[in-house]
């Protein structure tokens, strides 16, 4: 599947990071596959009209965190494996962003049991149900 | 070889008793996209025409490419691009004209980068240049530019006038230009969508005064914005170093601050908010800030080259 990224100028997150959140997101949502190539990072910035150092910049954040890999004289590729964090290092990359939710859901007036089935719903969403238990 | 492509130092130039340019210490990295920011009237346009020895300074010095700007060598202009602000042409010529004119002018010209630029712009090559569009004019100017192949482009607000479309192509051509390996451009501009996209590094111009030089995540880094909840109305504002804009409202504070450190962190802490969070900011909104109308009231600490950086990440 074609990867369909966009950008907006004017938002509040830098180019970079907008990129960077729709690769992973595509990675996380079985958009993206390991092993699938990117597209050059001239190919990236000459698609979204944005200076190749932004996509550079990108891809070299993303290979540091192990979402994506270069292979020498072949290109970006989808990294195969996403060990790169240990146990507690995504354990408190998870809390950080559902203080983040849970805060944000009380605030908005939803009570817990609302927060979990919201939830539930999201992941039923973008990781349908066959995929569940999955090791990624 | 010195690691910038332009660089100037306390370059300064008066038009009788009015400062225009003053005590500018401008370096633009090598193979970088640089954004010159200002607002009109700041200095941009003498300051490009001092860099390229069109001007002489008051006093004050520049090197381009490594040579001193007011004694170019033949060789070392033909390796600089510039696009004049406005877009200048010659009415009569057609593109064709155009090209045999200015081609004559350069050891190199390169057809195709001519060509693929005037199709980003969807410039009928029979047109006369005094029947184009405003857009269609930029498309001629700036593949005019490129087509001999530039070390340095050197572009004058070339967003001036353009539609969205032409601007995007604009934009379009610029990345294009990028496909020569080092190549470095300099453009000023007032849209900060298209610095946005571009810059990798800004330098900002007030007043013939530079206020900020580094690149632009250090800018956005270094400009944040909180916002203070009070129990009742605000408190009056007591001096905090590096607050360039404050709103009051009903019950809370917005804070514009610069260069954020645990001092500043303090300060805010003491003022007895409920809640202190911090927002995030448009480039747009932090440039505006930035250089607001403030002005009068808050010396601004200046940002530097990557100085400012620690205190500033998130």
């Amino acid at each position: 599947m074609p990867l369909d990224l966009s950008i907006a100028t004017g938002s509040a997150a830098p180019i970079y990071r907008q990129i960077a959140d729709q690769i992973c997101r595509a990675v996380a949502t079985g958009q993206l596959v390991s092993g699938e190539q990117m597209p050059s990072v001239r190919a990236l910035a000459e698609l979204l009209v944005i200076n190749p150092n932004t996509v550079a910049r990108t891809y070299a954040d993303l290979i540091r965190e192990g979402v994506l890999e270069a292979q020498k004289g072949k290109g970006v590729f989808v990294a195969r494996r996403r060990a790169v964090f240990t146990k507690t290092e995504r354990l408190r990359r998870l809390d950080a962003v559902l203080e983040a939710l849970v805060n944000e859901g009380i605030h908005l007036g939803f009570s817990p049991q609302e927060l979990c089935e919201a939830l539930e719903r999201k992941l039923e969403q973008l990781i349908p149900s066959s995929d569940k238990g999955a090791k990624p | 070889m010195s690691d910038y492509a332009i660089q100037t130092e306390h370059l300064t130039r008066y038009f009788g008793a009015k400062r225009v340019v003053y005590d500018l210490n401008l370096s633009v990295p090598h193979g970088s996209i640089f954004g010159f920011l200002g607002r009109n009237g700041s200095g941009k346009t003498t300051t490009l025409r001092m860099v390229l020895g069109l001007l002489a300074p008051t006093w004050g010095t520049s090197r381009v490419l490594g040579h001193d700007s007011q004694q170019l060598p033949p060789q070392v202009r033909a390796r600089l691009g510039y696009l004049a602000e406005g877009h200048p042409v010659h009415g009569w010529m057609r593109v064709k004209d155009a090209q045999a004119y200015q081609s004559r002018f350069y050891p190199k010209w390169n057809r195709d980068m001519f060509n693929t630029v005037l199709e980003f712009f969807r410039v009928d090559p029979k047109t006369r240049a005094r029947h184009m569009s405003r857009g269609e004019r930029a498309g001629l100017c700036l593949a005019m530019t490129l087509a001999p192949e530039p070390d340095l482009l050197i572009l004058d607000d070339p967003a001036i006038g353009l539609d969205p479309v032409a601007r995007r192509s604009l934009l379009e051509s610029m990345v294009y230009a990028t496909r020569k390996a080092d190549r470095t451009i300099i453009f000023s501009s007032h849209l900060l969508a298209d610095i946005e996209r571009m810059a990798d590094h800004i330098a900002v111009l007030d007043y013939s005064i530079m206020r900020a030089q580094c690149s632009l995540e250090t800018f956005r880094s270094c400009v944040q914005q909180f916002v203070l909840r009070f129990e009742d109305k605000p408190p009056q504002l007591p001096p905090i170093r590096g607050v360039i804009q404050c709103i009051p409202q009903q019950n809370t504070l917005r804070l514009t601050l610069v260069n954020v450190t645990q001092e500043t962190r303090a300060a805010l802490q003491r003022l007895g908010a409920i809640s202190i969070d911090e927002v995030p900011i448009s480039l747009e909104d932090a440039f505006v800030s930035y250089l607001g109308g403030s002005l009068q009231t808050v010396r601004l600490p200046q940002l530097t080259q990557e100085a400012q950086l620690a205190g500033g990440v998130r």
